[in-house]
This record gives structure tokens, sequence and C-alpha cells, in this order.
């Protein structure tokens, strides 16, 4: 008998097209509500069709949020799926599934116990149900709750006829009657537990997160260009744009899209853009527009890797330089990559308030990894959240560019106040009207790259310590890899090391180089040129003493970065 | 009727204006300042947003709101302008070069989008700013410091591109016509939909063909001439010399504010408004479950 305790990690395997997404959706629902904690990240090619997709989800005691290696469970739609997944298959992994699905190399390597998918399917009546009833097998292997998994079937089915409903409902029945008979054999044995409050907590994905916390930072416009990962938020936010009374608008690329949000913000109402690095490379002579003429916009940046088209649908972290450093000129920015789906909702409201604040474009870096993945959550608490507009109603003197000690000029917008606004991207006087005077240039570029950029680090937020500040070594991370280095650290166990995360990666508060000071620095980041830990360099003067960096495309598995810190540590 | 004289800017700034004596840009800020007396608005009311170039430097030189933006990208950012608040009059504004080469995608996908804008084209058939190059409007043969052998590529035509994408209303003028401008360009603000006017102006600096004579003889009001009709309209916007002035063509259809999910209940302007931390919370219970 294989057996699992506590943690299982399911991965579901075969071509694009071939319903892997609506396992994986029966599978989390059913079992979230069933009391499991529950984790899903997919993995897919580039095409529409065929190729293989996988997705992996975490049936846990406790909350999971983080992308393991290890293959517990696998059940492979198609031949060719062990092979693409050779290097996370152990002899501890059992294979579910048709015995063709599993070439005959793998068969030492694992333990297989076939399920005639196929022929339970057409018992039932057409192919069509194989993946209801893989998905009954792997709830009932949980003993999960089937009158919710029946419910859902329902719902799911209903536009199509009691005849489909039922049909389904009989496949998920074979299914689960499989799955717990495969237990009560002792072919396989599980041992996770359930816990009552996952149930009433909310399943959701990075992408929903980063829309919903758009839509309560108070986001009017949404206008983007479709590229990948970045689209699923615009897919989201269109979907709703009823209930949420918002512009969801397709433009014509990229440098329609940054403009329509700038101007939005122009006219006092709140726009955002979804793009990825293709995308913002395109958006970047206005993002220098939003610099000069002091035009508050928030950018969403889902990672990918490039450089060009890159690999579209894998993910990296490899566009900080560019978000840091794009665009003509000088002028500040803010940057932001949460780590977790809370922080994404709240980082991405709070983003709204800070371009508003500081008159700067706020960029919210994601990547594909972060996008796709969801997981269970306490729902969000709303009633902190507060829209802070900072627009002034404006009187007959009113100056657009009024230069202040800390940089920021009153905010006007048109038609509120007996104020004309002129906002230029030209160098301008205090009115907005173009300069080449010297003095006046040369305090404007002061109000914006100096004075502004000070104002703005003073209030900027510290990275998050997990771990005792004693710690002699100190792993720093940013975005995305949170909770992977997170769990690696528990399961290494040592009071010797601590974790310093950011979620604010620019402009860095200057106390923060008091926290990195005599300790062995580990940076651990997904692109080739460590360019966080350069980014450290510059702006403390300080080196990291080991670099663990990924950037083949695929996520940090905690196995990978456990086994990488154990190679560091003494 | 308020006065031509309220539109006129007293920044300090604004008394330097930048273009050369005798242009036609001069001009076209006089209409504009007739246009919104005529139309009763106030500055506070009334929105430019421009592009790039001498005809963009519009803003500074007329007392309205003003963004003065980057090379193409006026119509983007005026669309946003009007759907964030449809209360405000906006006008995109720049040069040919600024609307039809760099901003070239964006006009064909506004005429398609149909905002409640109004384009005006300050057409002088070259680009100024940077000193004499050909634009996409400039003729046939005419010689440039950039093009020394001679222009041959086929001059853009932006009445018949707007027709032929059904465009909702289409119009060319000659600045030098002082009142037929105002009364065109007034009509094109009240036009509700996408307004563009394809205006006609002299660089005497570094146009030296289509001069103000040359726009005299070589242009005529076209009379009796139904701009609901399409194929008539079309006929006409082909016609190169002389060449016709007027409305072209009008299509009254939604307009991009009519049809966007925001506006369907609530005409509050965008600006104005709050989350709907409601309809969140709505959603956030759906994903308690499937
Ligand atoms: C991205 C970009 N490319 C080029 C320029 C340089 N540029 C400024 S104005 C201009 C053309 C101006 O011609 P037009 O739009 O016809 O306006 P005019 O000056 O004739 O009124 C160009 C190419 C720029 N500012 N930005
Ligand atoms: S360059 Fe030509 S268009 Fe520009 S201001 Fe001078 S005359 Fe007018």
């Amino acid at each position: 008998m294989v057996e699992f305790k506590e943690d299982v990690s399911i991965v579901l395997g075969g071509a694009a097209g071939q319903g892997i997404q609506t396992v994986e959706e029966i599978l989390t629902r059913v079992l979230k509500l069933s009391g499991y904690n529950v984790y899903a990240n997919k993995e897919y090619m580039s095409r529409v069709r065929g190729g293989i997709n996988t997705t992996e989800i975490r049936v846990s005691s406790k909350k999971v949020r983080a992308f393991v290696k290890r293959i517990d469970i696998l059940i492979p739609f198609k031949r060719g799926v062990l092979p693409w997944l050779e290097n996370r298959l152990s002899e501890n992994t059992v294979v579910l599934g048709e015995r063709e699905n599993v070439e005959e190399e793998f068969m030492e390597k694992i333990t297989f116990v076939e399920v005639p998918f196929n022929k339970m399917a057409k018992d039932v009546g057409s192919p069509l149900y194989l993946n209801t009833i893989a998905a009954g097998i792997a709830v009932g292997l949980f003993h999960g709750d089937f009158e919710i998994l029946k419910e859902y079937l329902r719902k799911r089915f209903g536009s199509k006829g009691e005849d489909v409903v039922s049909k389904n409902i009989e496949a998920a029945e074979k299914g689960y009657s499989l799955g717990v008979k495969l237990c009560e054999e002792k072919t396989i044995g599980i041992n996770v537990k359930k816990d009552e409050r996952v149930k009433e907590e909310v399943l959701l994905s990075g992408t929903e997160a980063i829309a919903l916390g758009a839509i309560a930072g108070g986001m009017n416009i949404l206008t983007f260009y479709p590229m990948s990962p970045s689209t699923g938020v615009a897919v989201f936010s269109a979907q709703h744009a009823e209930e949420f009374e918002i512009i969801v608008e397709q433009v014509e690329d990229e440098i329609a899209a940054i403009n329509m949000a700038l101007g939005a913000w122009f006219a006092g109402a709140r726009g955002m853009v979804t793009t990825s690095g293709g995308g913002f490379a395109l958006m970047t002579e206005a993002l220098s527009l939003a610099g000069m003429a002091e035009n508050p916009i928030v950018i969403h940046l889902a990672q990918r890797p490039g450089p060009a088209t890159g690999l579209p649908t894998r993910t990296l972290q490899s566009d900080l330089n560019l978000v840091l450093y794009s665009g003509h000129g000088e002028f500040p920015r803010i940057v932001l990559a949460p780590g977790s789906i809370e922080e994404a909702f709240y980082l991405t409201a709070t983003a709204f308030n800070l371009a508003d604040k500081y008159q700067v474009p706020v960029i919210i870096l994601t990547d594909q990894y972060f996008v796709d993945t969801y997981y269970n959550l306490p729902e969000f608490d709303l009633s902190g959240l507060k829209v802070e507009k900072h627009i002034v109603e404006t009187d007959e003197n009113y100056k657009r560019y009024l230069l202040t000690e800390d940089g920021i000029s009153p905010r006007g917008i048109p038609g509120y106040g007996k104020g004309i606004i002129v906002a230029n991207g030209n160098e301008h006087d205090e009115w907005g009207d173009i300069t080449e005077d010297e003095e006046l240039s040369r305090l404007m570029q002061e109000k914006r790259a100096i004075k502004k950029l000070r104002t703005i680090r003073k209030n900027a937020m510290m990275p998050e310590l997990i771990g005792s500040e004693e710690a002699r070594y100190l792993v720093i991370s940013w975005g995305s890899t949170y909770h992977v280095i997170k769990e690696a650290l528990e399961n290494l166990g040592r009071e010797d090391i601590a974790f310093l995360h950011f979620k604010w990666l620019y402009p860095l508060p200057s106390t923060v180089k008091e926290v990195l000071e005599d300790k062995v620095l580990i940076d651990i980041e997904q692109n080739v040129t460590a360019q966080f830990a350069e980014l450290l360099k510059k702006e403390f003067g300080v080196s990291v003493d080991h670099k663990i960096l990924k950037y083949d495309g695929r996520p940090f598995s905690v196995e990978e970065i456990l086994d990488a810190l154990k190679g560091v540590l003494e | 009727m308020t006065s031509p004289m309220l539109f006129e800017p007293n920044r300090p700034g604004s008394k330097d204006v930048a273009w050369c004596p005798g242009c036609g840009n001069f001009g076209i800020r006089n209409i504009l300042r007739k246009v919104f007396a005529e139309l009763n608005l106030t500055p506070q009311e009334v929105v430019i947003i421009s592009g790039i170039g001498q005809a963009a430097k519009m803003p500074h030189y007329i007392k309205v709101n003003g963004y003065h933006t980057l090379h193409g990208r006026s119509i983007p950012i005026a669309t946003a302008v009007k759907a964030s608040n449809p209360k405000l009059t906006v006008i995109a504004e720049g040069g040919d070069g600024d609307m039809y080469a760099e901003g070239g995608n964006h006009f064909l996908h506004a005429i398609r989008r149909n905002p409640d804008i109004t384009v005006l084209i300050h057409d002088n058939q070259i680009y100024g700013l940077t000193k004499g190059q050909a634009s996409p409007t400039t003729m046939l043969g005419m010689k440039t410091p950039t093009q020394p052998w001679g222009v041959f590529e086929e001059p853009f035509n932006p009445i018949a591109l707007a027709i032929a994408l059904d465009a909702s209303f289409v119009a060319r003028t000659f600045m030098g016509y002082f009142e037929e401008s105002v009364g065109i360009i007034k009509k094109a603000i009240q036009h509700k939909g996408l307004a563009i006017v394809d205006i006609f102006h002299p660089c005497v600096s570094f146009n030296k063909v289509n001069t103000y004579e040359w726009y005299h003889k070589h242009t005529y009001w076209m009379e009796d001439h139904d701009p609901y009709n399409r194929e008539e309209a079309f006929k006409r916007a082909i016609e190169t010399d002389p060449l016709p002035l007027g409305i072209f063509y009008i299509h009254e259809k939604p307009t991009f504010e009519e049809q966007v999910m925001a506006y369907k209940k609530d005409k509050t302007p965008l600006w104005q408004r709050k989350p709907k931390f409601g309809e969140i919370k709505k959603i956030l219970g759906a994903k308690k479950g499937f």
C-alpha cells in the first residue's frame, strides 16, 4: 500500500482541450467544500489543441499555498504525460489510469493502478463522461462529500438537460465508489484531516485577486490588449463589468491602452492597464508622459519569460529592471509585487491611492505562476478599504504644477472648480505651459525626481520579516516566490535563518539597510541575472552572499528551494 | 453667446506664442474661440487634448482645460476623458503627422469606437515642428529636405478613409474661410459621436506649395450635397482638384459612452463614483461555493 499523510499532491496531465480544467475545477471546489485545504496551479504549452498541459492540485490538512515537485497521484489522460513529468515521479507516485497511457519504461518506477476510464465512461453512455469519472475517483479517495459533488454536477450541467445531469452523476458515482474501494482495499491510503472552517473560505486565483483588488481600489476603466498571462484580469473584469459599472475596453494596442488609462486619471477617474512584458515595452513612452505630466496610473504587469515573445505561457521574474528603468528621462515610480493572494487584493487596492497621492505610475508586478495559482483563504475584510482621491476643487488661480516642498502639487481635474487645468508632457511652468527657462527646468526636474521621490521613500512599506531579527542567515526574495520559500523554511526548521520578503520593491525605505547588515544574505529570484540583488547593491551598497536562481520558465518548487538552501547553509 | 475674449489665456507662459508669424494656426485659434463662445461654453467645461507638433500647442494659447500629451496619442486620451466625464466637451487636436502618421492606428480605431469627441486635424500637408519633412498628406512630387527626390508615396486621403470606415461625422474646411469654419466646427462639436474635421491651413515656413492663395484656388464649397448619402460623400471625397470643402458625411449611431456597461443604468460621471463593495462581497460569497 502507498500511504499519503497530511498533504497529497495530485497531478492531472493531458492534451489541451481534453478537459483537465474541468476535473481540476470539480476537484478543488468539491474538496474545499468538503473541508479540505486545496491549492492548484497549472502549467501549459502555448497552443490551443494538443501538446501536454498539467495541473497540480494539493489537498492538505494545513493551508497549502506552494508548488511542490513531488507527485503523489498522477492521472494521465494520454501517452506522453509520464515522460513529460519524468523528473517528478518516484516509486511512491501512484499512477491511476489506462494501461495504454503509461509508457512501458515507467512501469518499474511508479505504482500503477489500472483504471479503465474509457470502458467505465462507455458503460455510462459516452467517452465524454471520462472527466467526471476521474474527478469522482479523486473525491472518493478523500471520502469527500458526495452530495456536494452531485450538487456541483447539477449546477454545472443543469442547462444541458436532466439526462446529461443524471448521466454525469452516474459517472461520478462509479468513480467515487472506485476511489473509496481503492482505499478500503488498501491499495492507496490517504490520511488528510478536514477542517470545518475551510468550507467558509473563498477559493481565489491571483488573477481574480488583482481584478477584485482593482475594483476595491476604485478602478473605473480597464483598458488592455490581450497578452498572456495578463489577459485573465481583463477577462474577469469584463465578465463583471455590468455589476461593477466599469468600462473594460479591448483597444487597438498597448499604446492606446495606457494612454486611455492616463486620460481617465486626468479626468479624475481611475484607470488601470493589464499587460505583460512585451505590452509594457510599448507603453514606456506613455509611462514617461505619466512621469512628466504627474499623471497617476496603475499598471498590472504579469511577467513571462522574454525577451521578445519568449516563453508565452511560462513564468519568470525577469521584468524587474524593465519596470525600474523603463521610460526616458528621470521620474519616480512605485513598484509593488504581492507574495500572496491576499496581498494581491489589498496591494492592488492600495496602488490606486498611492498613484493618486503621489501622482506617479504604480506598477504591480506578478507573473504567470502567480496569476494562475489559486487556493482557499479567509474572505477579505473590506471595512478598512478607503478610496482616497486627493483631488482638489480648483480656484481661478489654480496652478497644476505648483512648486512645493514635498514635491506634490494639489491635483485638480477639468470641470471641478473655477480653475483651468493645463497638464503637459513638455517641460512646463507652474501653470503647465511650455518653458525652456533654466531655473524652472531645474526646479521642475528636482520636484519630480528628487523631492517627490524622497517623499515616497519616506512613506514606503518595509519588507516582511519572517523569523528572528537575530538570525545569522537571511533569505531575500520578492513577489510570487513568497509561499514556496516559506514552506521550504518551515520544512528546514532552523532557527538561524530568517526570511525577508519584499512586496514594495521601489523606492525602498532607507531603513532596509539596517535589516541587511551583518547577515549572510541569500537571494532567491526567478531570473538569470539576480535583478533584485543588483537593486539592493545600487540602493544600499550591500552584496548578497549567495544567489539561488531559476530561469527555465518553471516555478520554483518547495523541494528545489530546500535543496538549494541546504547546499548554502553550513 | 459669450465673448470670445473669455477664451483668451492670461498665464505668463501663454503669451509667448511659438507659432510663426502669419501661420494658419492663429486663424484656427480664433475660429475655436468664436466656436466656444457661440456654443455658450465656459472654459471649465471644455478640454483640448493635443498631441505633439506646432498645431498641438493649442492648449497653451487658448483658455480651456488642456493636456499637451505625446505625438499621436491625443485620441485615446481624449476618448477616456470623455468616458470618465461625459459632461465635458472634449476635443482631440493635432497636426496631420500627429493624427494620420504616428496616431494612424488610433484614428482608425476611434472611428470604430465612436466616442463623442471632436477630432480637429490642422492639415498643413507638412511637418512643421520638425522643420519641413513630408507628412502623410504632402502632395506627390513635393521636394523636401528629407524627400529631395520628391514625394512618391500616395497622399493619405483622410476624408475617403473616414467615410470608408463609416465614420459618424466627416468634414473638411480651410481656415482661410473664417465664418464657414466656425459653422463646421460648431456642428462637429454638437454632433453626437466622433466628429472629424480636417482643417487646411498654410504652413508659411515650410510648405511653399500649399499657400493661402493655393487653398483659395484649389478648393470649393460643396453645394446641394447630401451628407447622409454615403456613396455621394465618397465620390466627393476622392475628388482631387479642386478639393471640396464642407460636411461630407454624417452617420448618426450610438456612441462609445452610450454602449459601455458603466453607463447603462447610472449616468454619473465615472470620476464621481465609489467602488461597489457590495458587488465584491457577492462575488466573494460565490467563491465560497461553486
Ligand atoms: C514619438 C515621437 N516621434 C517623433 C517626434 C518628433 N515630432 C514632433 S512634432 C512631429 C511632426 C509634426 O507634424 P504635424 O503633426 O503635422 O504637426 P505640425 O507641427 O505640422 O503642426 C514629429 C515627427 C516626437 N515628438 N515623438
Ligand atoms: S512651422 Fe508652419 S505650421 Fe508651424 S507654426 Fe510655423 S508656419 Fe505654422
